[in-house]
């Protein structure tokens, strides 16, 4: 199914949050997760199941003022 | 000073952002004495991992770390963000920003009073960028901030303080919350002004990142907010609009 991860398109054969982080390479380090816009606790990530079309943002840490 | 029941000796909080190179931010934060310095979130790329290697950085300052919205320009937007921010750093602590417009960066005081509310309620402790706008402070401390951010000056400007009468007023009318001056500031003197205005804090982050050394410019704001703030205690005298010598004119000499 296609999923937009910050922003640009991928195709995923993932069907939760956390299988498409996964595939898509976030295997560790510290990250945070929202899926259209709605924030997905680290605890909730394997319970969330895709859907086409869905977007998903992926941050980290950066500088800031 | 104490924000949300924890004491900071320092009253210089520090921004991470835009300095020339890794070490030189961490030999500023070192110089300036901060306990408190302010980070956000960015997408992160699967290839890059770049906030990887910053998180190690912030967490060997061994400081407290403020997350922000920056760059947030609707409630859901920053309420989101702050959610992110709380999993991310492990703190209520967040830096609420929403920003009204793209020219000035000013803050869009709705948006800040509703999101606000929204992050109070849900047990965030708020930090809102704001102006001295008296009502609108009013209303972010019935949302349930204890603290409140007002600007110097637009961020990143480097004016200094545009409104001291406004700020004045902002500290007559809330004498028991602590007040730091966030954005704007560009010379240390400008971070004295601030403190002698009896402002609890200010937090820099450009005027420090680039100026030429920031490591001892670092230093300097420092040495400027530890001097305001001294000065503020010791009560500065009131301007007068003539002269009044400081010689005593009992006893002068009739020399005609």
């Amino acid at each position: 199914m296609k999923i937009t991860l910050n922003g640009v398109e991928h195709e995923i054969t993932a069907s939760s949050l956390i299988e498409a982080l996964l595939e898509l390479g976030y295997c560790t380090g510290p990250i945070a997760t929202a899926v259209n816009g709605e924030f997905i606790p680290k605890t909730q990530r394997l319970g969330i199941v895709l859907s086409e079309g869905d977007r998903i943002e992926v941050v980290a840490p950066m500088q800031g003022g | 000073m104490i924000v949300y029941d924890t004491q900071l000796r320092s009253r210089l909080l520090l921004g991470t952002s835009r300095y020339p190179s890794p070490a030189v931010l961490t030999e500023a934060v070192k110089a300036s004495g901060t306990e408190v310095v302010t980070v956000s979130l960015r997408r992160e790329s699967s290839s890059e991992r770049s906030g990887q290697g910053f998180f190690s950085i912030i967490r060997s300052l061994g400081v407290r770390v403020l997350p922000n919205t920056a760059g947030c320009h609707s409630v859901k937007e920053a309420v989101t963000t702050a959610h992110m921010a709380r999993e991310m750093f492990g703190t209520a602590w967040i830096k609420l920003e929403v920003i009204g417009d793209r020219t000035t960066l000013q803050p869009d005081v709705f948006g800040l009073v509703e999101a606000a509310k929204i992050l109070c309620d849900d047990g965030f402790q708020v930090f809102p960028y704001t102006t001295e706008d008296l009502v609108v402070a009013d209303k972010l401390l019935d949302a349930g901030c204890r603290v409140l951010m007002p600007w110097g000056a637009p961020i990143g400007s480097g004016q200094g303080l545009n409104n001291v009468p406004g700020l004045r007023a902002m500290r007559a009318r809330f004498a028991d919350v602590p007040l730091i001056v966030d954005a704007g500031l560009g010379v240390p003197s400008h971070a004295a002004r601030a403190l002698e205005l009896g402002m609890d804090g200010v937090l820099i982050n450009t005027a420090v990142a680039r100026a030429g050394d920031p490591v001892t410019m670092a230093r300097a704001f420092a040495d400027a907010v530890k001097a305001g703030h001294s000065a503020f205690v010791a009560q500065p005298m009131l301007p007068s609009d003539v002269a009044i010598p400081s010689t005593p004119e009992i006893g002068l000499a009739h020399l005609v």
